[in-house]
């Protein structure tokens, strides 16, 4: 068939070209610097995690001051669990059950001998993370700096890694959220953990909330830092140190070590 | 001689077939409604916290599972193991095995946080996690279970059969060593971590299984009047029997190598003495209600030989293996974590078993709902599967059921050594 129209088409309106192109250069160049920019902002979080650190704590039982919760207060105001709502047919005791907890202070006394300890637990950052093994797609991993966290586009809500934890580290979201922060994003039905401040390790900030909140109480029994540097506070407070893991037997090679215990 | 065996839709009346369909999918929409409601308001709507993280959906789902893996025996026997005795009801083996599957499986999907991320969970796998194996161990074990009906029930398939049967049972085999290992791997928690919690399940599927297919199986003959003679029913019975003798042995080993290894006796005191709800669901649930009661049934001289009485054995094996699974699933997570062994915590932020005591739960009413829409689930396919196809042997009256071996040996026993 042939084309009648082909000898009919209008000729190329040159005006409107150049006109289309300008707008173009325009929108280009009035986007352009917000893009640049922000590309440089995000800089420090573009390069990839090292595995040269492997962050953790040391945590000095004699200096964890008993009713002291500063360390508590610090990690939920950090993470935005301070926003956490209870619904409302719900029960004080059965709340208290399923509300998020990362950090959450332990007082024991030895059976033989009578002795207190009071201490803060969250994850202990293994190093062969038995949540990081059961997740069954991969939510659950731990960072090349040795942060144990959950990836919240990926987990399903299974439960699983939490059936897996020996420490009790993790929570479930059981409840609607509202009001979050935008630095801690989280959402009903994924489970979460202490992550070390992830998002300050990431800004290259040199503590954990927990840790400064400690410190400026005075206590100092919270110490932050990357175990793999033998010069950092924290290598040297472990060399001088006994101390020891949690659960030691289950040799995870964990990234909390605790004084005292 | 052996006659042909002919199969034959369920014909029951059809207002009788339409409300057995309607009461299960009314069981099915409550069911649905529950999932709805706690995917809407979350799980605090629940019994679950942060210290029991699974439970009573669980306890159906994981039932369901390892019932389904032992529905599929009955087929296995008659085609792996020859005994042609059997092989009239592997029909139904096979609709069982992949319905109660289903149901279970959809508990699970149900149960999860974030439901509608299911595609996550089908395209993104970690290998290392036995949840994740389990995906394409159950969705093969559907697979292979069809293409093993298939072989049974359409002459081109006859040749597939054995080597079907086989892969099936080694399938099934490892579905349920499986399903055990999710629990048996977890090296946190003192009830968990023994390696044994694999072949239990295993034998605990045997049972469960086929205590079920019974039930089934005795319900949609007696509703069209369909003969079940007693050779085959004293086989079946027999072999219930010994299940669930296996089933107590298993567990007997279990608690006895706790009991053996000083640091879990704390556990098992509490477990055997003072668990409240978990010891009583232990003792009575799974010991007496599901092992003893009905084993004594079975081997009583009049009572194993009537229908009603091996009907009701079978009901008490299921209801003792729901029992067997709140214990297991949910006294072990209940039981504090062994965080400081040595050392009795005073006071803890999250419930650490302060003072060694054990987490709280109570079932919800929706978690119970939801539980039993799966079972209807199954049920629902199984009716539908034995109404529109020939699932059923049209009688398992004495004189059709194929000639047993053991019928041979007779003469054998009629005189005394």
């Amino acid at each position: 068939m042939k084309d009648e129209n082909r000898t009919n088409l209008e000729p190329v309106d040159r005006e409107r070209r150049t006109f289309i192109g300008a707008a173009a250069g325009v929108g280009a160049s009035m986007v352009a610097p917000g893009v640049i920019l922000h590309a440089v902002e995000a800089a420090p979080r573009a390069t990839s995690v090292s595995s040269d650190v492997r962050w953790g704590l040391a945590i000095d039982t004699a200096k964890c001051a008993e009713g002291c919760s500063a360390c508590i207060d610090a990690c939920d105001r950090e993470n935005g669990l301070d926003l956490q709502t209870k619904p409302k047919p719900l029960s004080e005791s059965k709340w208290d059950q399923q509300k998020a907890v990362w950090i959450r202070k332990v007082k024991l006394q030895d059976n033989q001998t009578g002795r207190i300890t009071n201490l803060p637990m969250m994850c202990q950052h293994c190093e062969d993370p038995p949540c990081v093994d059961v997740c069954p797609t991969g939510a659950s991993f731990k960072r090349a700096d040795g942060i144990v966290m959950v990836d919240r586009h990926l987990c399903i809500g299974c439960r699983y890694c939490m059936m897996a934890c020996p420490y009790k580290a993790r929570s479930f979201i059981h409840e609607a959220l509202e009001g979050q922060l935008t630095s801690v994003p989280r959402g009903k039905g994924c489970v979460e953990s202490c992550n070390l401040c992830v998002d300050r390790r990431d800004y290259g900030e040199e503590s954990t909330a927990c840790a400064d909140a400690c410190a400026a109480e005075g206590h100092n029994a919270i110490v932050f830092g990357d175990l793999k540097d033998p010069e950092s506070p924290i290598s040297q407070l472990l060399k001088a140190l006994p101390t020891r893991q949690i659960r030691e037997d289950l040799e995870l090679n964990t990234g909390v070590r605790y004084a005292g215990v | 001689m052996m006659k042909r065996i002919v199969y034959r839709e369920w014909r029951i009346p059809p207002a009788r077939f339409w409300g057995i369909l309607g009461i299960l999918a009314s069981v099915i929409g409550i069911g649905t409604l529950s999932f709805g409601y706690m995917e809407h308001q979350g799980h605090w709507v629940t019994g679950m916290n942060n210290a029991v993280v699974w439970g009573l959906p669980h306890v159906f789902a994981v039932f369901l599972v390892i019932a389904a893996s032992g529905a599929l025996n009955i087929a296995s026997i008659g085609t792996v193991f020859r005994k042609p005795i059997y092989k009239p009801l592997g029909r139904l083996s096979g609709l069982l095995a992949v319905a109660l599957l289903m149901g279970g499986l959809l508990i699970l999907v149900t149960d999860l946080g974030r439901p509608e991320r299911l595609i996550v969970a089908i395209t993104s796998y970690n290998f290392s996690s036995i949840f994740a194996w389990n995906i394409f161990l159950y969705t093969g074990f559907m697979a292979i279970v069809i293409a093993y009906l298939w072989t049974m029930a359409d002459r081109q398939g006859g040749p597939f059969n054995r080597p079907v049967g086989i892969l099936a049972l080694f399938w099934r085999l490892a579905l349920t060593t499986g399903t055990g290992s999710i629990f048996g791997f977890l090296v946190a928690r003192e009830a968990y971590s023994a390696a044994i919690l694999g072949p239990m399940f295993v034998i605990l599927s045997f049972a469960y299984g086929l205590a079920v297919f019974l039930l089934v199986l005795m319900f949609a003959f007696a509703e069209e009047g369909r003969v079940i003679g007693p050779k085959i029913l004293r086989r079946l019975k027999n072999l219930l029997a010994l299940f669930v003798a296996g089933a107590l042995y298993f567990m007997l080993i279990y608690h006895l190598t706790n009991l053996y290894a000083a640091k879990h006796d704390d556990f098992e005191s509490w477990l055997l003495l003072h668990g409240g709800i978990y010891t009583f669901a232990f003792w009575v649930g799974s010991i007496l209600i599901g092992g003893l009661l009905p084993l004594w049934i079975l081997y009583h001289p009049e009572k194993g030989k009537n229908c009603n009485w091996v009907a009701a054995a079978a009901a008490l094996v299921i209801v003792g293996g729901l029992s067997t699974m709140y214990v297991v699933i949910i006294g072990s997570q209940a039981y504090p974590m062994p965080l400081f062994p040595g050392q009795t915590i005073l006071e803890s932020g999250f419930g650490d078993g302060v003072g060694g005591r054990a987490a709280s739960y109570w079932p919800s009413i929706p978690e119970l709902l939801l539980g039993l829409g799966g079972v209807a689930v199954g049920l629902l396919i199984t009716a539908v599967g034995v109404r529109v196809l020939q699932f059923l042997p049209e009688s398992l009256a004495d004189d059709v059921v194929p000639v047993d071996e053991e019928t041979l040996g007779e003469a054998a026993f009629a005189k005394p050594a």
